[in-house]
């Protein structure tokens, strides 16, 4: 990871470049650097990292789906890089709300987005505009709902344990 | 630890009276030369054919060769599917001594269908699709605690026992079962067929055909 005043750097080359509010926030936390950007900055942010940064984040290692309930924009959407040059790692992260959840593809620059911008789809229900082929990709197509939000029910079938043998009377019935 | 070790007395085995000098392989063999040349007559001619006859019925004989040569299909779901292919597999646990070591890798060539691991949503017609295809008759094992109730995958994404959608004859349990209770479920399911006609579970669910329900309802 670069160090905190290395992430600073980066996002101050990111605010020159891509736009002053493109990035919302930085984060240093247990040697993890993170950069906050903008939702709909996504795309120009990390092709900026990815084509502009000397020394560029070349490989998109992971992209992560998150549901934080209580707090409002309420999905984030985390991206991991790596830069081989550097052997360093950046998390470039963004939040969502439910009301709009949409974020731009980045599968035009980093191929490996495709499968897991579908995952991310497919879990939590963020749309990535111009993705070239949003369906689910682990639920069945005709599935309904997003199963890893977190007010997305359990599913699954009550058990029978000790502690809540009252709550199911005559569940074998 | 105290080991006492007795003498083997020789004197009183050699005192056991041996068999007969003319008795068991070689009077038969002489019986068997007589029968040949028409030799043998009455109660001798009898006797010889009922020594060598085994009766019963057709549908015995006929789930005895069912039950002693059952093709398991190539077919494994997660993790149970590794323990096994060490029980089917494997020489160790070697399951040809109850004759079904042979795997099929096509379902018109399989009667049993292991269901090794959890079953989820999305795999679930698939393996409908399986078991309709096998060719009757047809027996299928679940496996492990996830085949037969969801088990520890107890959500969203898994269905809770493959009983909802296939007849099942043997449930194994465990997590993973130890081989020999898989093993123990295949003798299990070579009584049943035995014990039964082959119609096990179109009884049970009143059925005819490939259908479990009555055609009538």
């Amino acid at each position: 990871m670069p160090d905190a005043t290395g992430l600073e750097l980066i996002a101050q080359r990111v605010r020159d470049t891509v736009g002053e509010e493109a990035v919302t926030g930085t984060s240093f936390f247990r040697g993890q650097a993170t950069l906050e950007v903008a939702p709909d900055a996504v795309h120009s942010a990390l092709a900026y990292l990815k084509q502009g940064d000397d020394e560029p984040w070349t490989n998109l290692m992971s992209v992560h789906g998150c549901d934080y309930l209580p707090e409002e924009p309420r999905f984030g959407v985390h991206y991991q890089l790596l830069s081989m040059e550097r052997a360093d790692r950046l998390n470039v992260k963004t939040r969502v709300g439910i009301d709009d959840p949409q974020l731009p593809s980045v599968v035009d620059l980093f191929p490996t987005a495709d499968f897991q911008e579908r995952e991310v789809y497919d879990m939590f229900g963020v749309i990535f505009d111009g993705h070239p082929d949003p369906r689910r990709i682990l639920m069945p197509e005709d599935y309904e709902g997003f199963p890893q939000r977190r007010d997305f029910p359990m599913g699954g079938e009550p058990v029978l344990y000790t502690f809540n043998e009252d709550k199911y009377p005559r569940w074998y019935d | 630890m105290e080991v006492t070790r007795k003498r083997v007395d020789g004197d009183a085995i050699r005192a056991q009276p041996a068999e007969p000098a003319a008795s068991g392989m070689r009077v038969r063999q002489l019986k068997a030369q007589q029968m040949l040349r028409g030799e043998l007559a009455g109660r001798d001619l009898e006797e010889f054919v009922e020594e060598r006859l085994v009766f019963t019925k057709l549908e015995t004989a006929q789930n005895w060769a069912r039950k002693n040569c059952l093709f398991p299909l190539g077919f494994g779901l997660a993790c149970c599917a590794i323990e096994m292919i060490t029980v089917i597999g494997s020489p160790r646990n070697d399951l040809a001594r109850f004759g079904a070591e042979a795997i099929r890798f096509t379902p018109r060539q399989a009667d049993l269908l292991i269901l090794s691991g959890r079953v989820s949503i999305k795999m679930a017609p698939i393996i409908r699709r399986l078991y309709d295809q096998m060719l009757e008759p047809k027996w299928v094992i679940s496996m492990g605690a996830c085949a037969s109730s969801a088990g520890m995958f107890n959500n969203y994404a898994v269905v809770a026992g493959a009983d909802k959608f296939l007849p099942i004859d043997v449930y194994v349990p465990g997590c993973p079962p130890r081989p020999e209770a898989l093993i123990y479920g295949i003798m299990k399911l070579q009584d049943k067929i035995m014990g039964e006609p082959d119609m096990g579970w179109r009884e049970r669910y009143q059925a005819e055909g490939t259908q479990e329900v009555p055609a009538g309802a």
